[in-house]
């Protein structure tokens, strides 16, 4: 489903990310692990095409997608959850969901198909809050409905930055236990995570990122079985 | 007495339609693609200029009212295609940049302008339907100061509706928060963008056509509404309809209320209100700022996304760097004995629009603030010196004069200002600049008015060009010396640290707008100096020394200099007073010959010419295995 090889990153002077290749499987959660600043979000944005010096071969779905915009690859099926959320603020629930929808992807057959009925079950809690400013909401609610947004556009893979961050156990075990559901779905989850244990509840497999180069990629069970990787990666 | 009242409100709120709509444009414009639309007045321009020509060709009822929609359609079609030429390639471009090309298409359609409608004003016909005048409390209201006033509603509402109920206008809020999201988010933003702009364009076209009945069709019309538009949009707050309708409306009154009250003697002293409603309009501006900020409806900006432009150092000069200035400054030194009258004239000029580019840097650059209304300070500078020469002051106590008046407004001007940031910043600086152009041009008294103050000559001693020439260039060479000085001192380390972070500046004991503060006074009073010189090399000077376009002269030049460079402000002052001489010298259309030619540079090189060259440079250093030299203070 998603393929990344030898992807360099730079900004300005500085090399972020060197020769950094895995690939994701429809169907299959794979956790991105590294310290902070270690380049996991700034895979991730690559990815969606945010950053602008980026080299390397990127596919998705079959198809190349490097050197496109965002919103060419967010058509082509892959979802993106920002760090920090980055709710609309002044939007309520529904209007935020309303943006997320790209009619262009309805017509795709084999995409799963969202609507906002079908998040509002993944989410019961956005049901109840649907004329709400974004503004106005809980960290765990405005991490719920990124998620949600981006899935009205009917995405075959989503791409996650951080999203355990900063929110309170029991809210992130909801959040697990949505991308359990997705990954059900059959949709390709890949996942920037520091919580260890949210990735251990969640993640098929693992890549370790330090420094901009990949240390380790492979099952996560390899990873967490092994003392000497666990202890330099996986400690809390 | 209150039906006159009534009378100048109702007058009021009609001139606040067009002033909306254009606002309302401006606002929707910026919200999206953060570009402050500088050529939105020449937008409003056209529009008065197309409902003229379809008004006067078809004639009628539907020569007018097609001539309105019309002139939307046109502006709308107009403005798709500056988006799609040239704003689309400048986006990702420093703030700077994207002010200077938009300015550069106000030459060009002003130009356009004078070659297809000519330099005469055009009067227009009285909208058909709307003729009369309806009696309001025993007072004869025209008609179409009704209409416009229910049309101003109407639109508000129109683009209420259609940002409230459409998936556009649902996406274009979501686009003004954080574009980079919706971006992700599957939204094609260069068609939002093109969308956007032509949206834009219909309402200033339409804003402009609807003023035809009340104004006539002129060439100046593009500046004067732009600043008005500023004002609007600062009071009201950027990216809110209601807050620019409000503002539009509060602006309108307080001017007609001007006119109005005419002549009232208050507490024994005789007030011409009719002359003071740009004081007004400034005082209305203060007010709303100290207390909101923001603007009347405005937020601080929530997600505050900025994409952190690394700045360049200004390096300490090299041994071999300090030599080649030394070089250059004996060579400008010298330049009396190898060249001719016309030479040293020009000589002057560069030197002085060099000094004033470099204060406009030093707010800039160090400073990290964005003003477009520098002109202001050397506006002042030449008029303070030229009013104590009058009087009957030497050379040293009159340009001193125009130095602290110059200083005096940067202190004014800039406590307001350095409570804003980036964009809002600047729009204000352009919004007191033009006040001030507009004080001196009524205050005919004072002043002189529109043909401004005359004989204003050096002293004996610099009577000959060759002499004034080398006082310049010592003047020039140790301000130039002086803001490079500046910038290593505490004051400048401090200001650099505002700029890049200002809550990291806060946490170490910085107050930033202290900072901010003093290096816009430093930066006013050296824009003072090069305007005192200004007025004795010129000996007369006219209100265009502090006019828009005067401001932007100096953007230009270190867009072509570059900023944070010792030499940028001198190079740019080079090229630009002789491209601008060659130009005026060879073509009617100057202007356009101008525009085309910045538009040209910010198209071929968005990093200015000195960037540019230095992103070369560093692509060749790179190249080879060099040995990199950190600049350390």
């Amino acid at each position: 489903m998603l393929d990344v090889r030898h992807l360099n990153v730079r900004h300005g002077p500085a090399q972020l990310l060197f020769d950094v290749s895995f690939s994701a499987n429809a169907g299959e959660v794979l956790v991105l692990v590294g310290r902070n600043g270690a380049g996991k979000s700034t895979t991730l944005k690559a990815l969606i095409g945010l950053l602008p010096d980026v080299s390397g071969e990127l596919r998705f779905d079959g198809r190349s997608i490097a050197g496109l915009t965002p919103h060419e690859i967010a058509r082509r099926g892959l979802g993106y959850v920002p760090e920090e959320r980055r709710v609309f603020t002044g939007l309520t629930v529904a209007e935020n969901l309303e943006v997320g929808r790209i009619p262009s992807r309805a017509q795709v057959s084999d995409a799963p198909h969202w609507s906002v009925a079908r998040v509002c079950e993944l989410f019961p809690r956005l049901g109840e809050m649907l004329d709400r400013p974004g503004g106005q909401m809980s960290g765990g609610e405005q991490q719920m409905l990124t998620i949600a947004r981006t899935l009205l556009g009917n995405p075959k893979a989503i791409l996650l930055d951080e999203p355990s961050e900063g929110l309170a156990p029991i809210v992130v075990e909801r959040i697990a236990e949505s991308v359990r559901a997705l990954k059900r779905e059959g949709l390709c989850v890949v996942l920037s995570e520091q919580n260890l244990t949210f990735a251990r509840a969640i993640a098929d497999r693992a890549v370790v990122i330090e420094r901009g180069i990949v240390r380790f990629a492979g099952d996560f069970a390899v990873l967490e079985a092994d003392a000497v990787w666990r202890d330099r990666y996986l400690a809390a | 007495m209150l039906s006159a009242f009534l009378i100048q409100t109702l007058n009021g709120l009609a001139s606040a339609s067009s002033l909306f709509l254009v606002a309302a444009g401006l606002s929707l414009i910026f919200g999206v693609t953060r570009i402050v639309n500088f050529a939105h007045g020449s937008f409003y321009m056209l529009g008065v200029y197309v409902a003229y020509s379809v008004a006067t060709h078809v004639g009628g009822a539907l020569g007018f009212w097609g001539g309105v929609l019309a002139a939307g359609l046109a502006v709308a079609v107009v403005a798709l295609v500056a988006e799609v030429l040239i704003l689309r390639r400048i986006y990702d471009a420093p703030e700077l940049l994207q002010l200077i090309a938009t300015f550069a298409l106000v030459l060009v359609i002003k130009d356009a302008a004078l070659a297809i409608w000519g330099a005469e004003d055009l009067l227009g016909p009285r909208a058909p339907g709307f003729r009369g005048a309806v009696e309001i409390f025993g007072r004869a209201v025209p008609s179409y100061d009704l209409l416009l006033i229910v049309l101003g509603g109407l639109v508000l509402l129109a683009l209420t509706a259609l940002l409230r109920r459409t998936r556009f206008g649902l996406l274009l809020r979501a686009a003004t928060e954080d574009r980079e999201m919706t971006d992700a988010l599957g939204v094609n933003q260069r068609l939002l963008f093109t969308a956007v702009f032509a949206l834009g364009g219909f309402l200033a076209g339409l804003g402009g056509a609807l003023q035809l009945p009340r104004e006539p069709a002129s060439l100046g019309m593009d500046l004067a509404i732009i600043a008005d538009v500023f004002v609007v949009v600062v009071v009201g707050g950027l990216g809110s309809l209601p807050g620019a309708y409000l503002a539009a409306v509060l602006i309108s009154l307080v001017k007609a209320w001007c006119i109005g009250a005419g002549e009232v003697t208050l507490l024994g002293v005789e007030f011409e209100f009719s002359k003071l409603t740009l004081v007004a309009e400034f005082i209305v501006m203060a007010v709303v700022l100290v207390w909101r900020p923001h603007g009347l409806f405005g937020a601080p900006p929530a997600h505050a996304r900025q994409h952190v432009v690394s700045m360049p150092l200004v390096r300490v000069p090299s041994g071999a760097g300090l030599a080649l200035c030394a070089v250059l400054a004996m060579v400008t030194l010298a330049l009396p004995w190898f060249a001719g009258d016309y030479a040293l004239v020009l000589g002057v000029d560069m030197l002085l629009f060099a000094l004033f580019a470099a204060s406009l840097g030093l707010v800039i650059g160090p400073g990290g603030m964005g003003s477009f209304g520098h002109a202001a300070y050397f506006g002042l500078g030449a008029y303070g010196a030229a009013l104590a020469a009058r009087a009957g002051a030497g050379l040293a106590l009159a340009c001193t004069s125009g130095v602290a008046l110059a200083a005096l407004a940067a202190l004014v001007f800039g406590w307001f200002s350095v409570r804003l940031a980036g964009t809002y910043m600047a729009m204000l600086t352009l919004a007191f600049a033009q006040i001030t152009w507009s004080v001196v041009f009524q205050w005919d008294a004072v002043t002189g008015g529109s043909n401004g103050i005359t004989g204003v000559w050096p002293p004996a001693w610099l009577a000959d060009r060759a002499a004034f020439y080398g006082f310049t260039c010592a003047v020039v060479l140790a301000a130039l010396a002086f803001t490079a000085w500046l910038t290593y001192t505490p004051l400048g380390y401090r200001a650099r640290a505002v700029r890049d972070s200002v809550v990291k500046a806060r946490a170490i004991g910085i107050a930033p707008r202290a900072v901010q503060w003093a290096v816009f006074i430093i930066a006013g009073a050296l824009a003072g100096v090069a305007g005192a010189l200004y007025a004795f090399s010129k000996g007369s000077i006219a209100p265009d020394v502090l006019a828009i376009p005067r401001s932007v002269d100096a953007l230009v030049i270190l867009l072509l200099g570059g900023v944070n460079t010792l030499a940028g402000p001198v190079l740019g002052a080079v090229v630009f007073t002789w491209l601008q001489d060659t130009l005026a010298r060879t073509t009617e259309y100057w202007r356009a010959a101008l525009g085309a030619t910045i538009l040209l540079l910010v198209l071929g090189f968005p990093r200015g010419l000195m960037g540019s060259a230095a992103l070369l440079l560093a692509r060749l250093k790179q190249a080879r295995p060099a040995r990199t030299r950190e600049a350390r203070p």
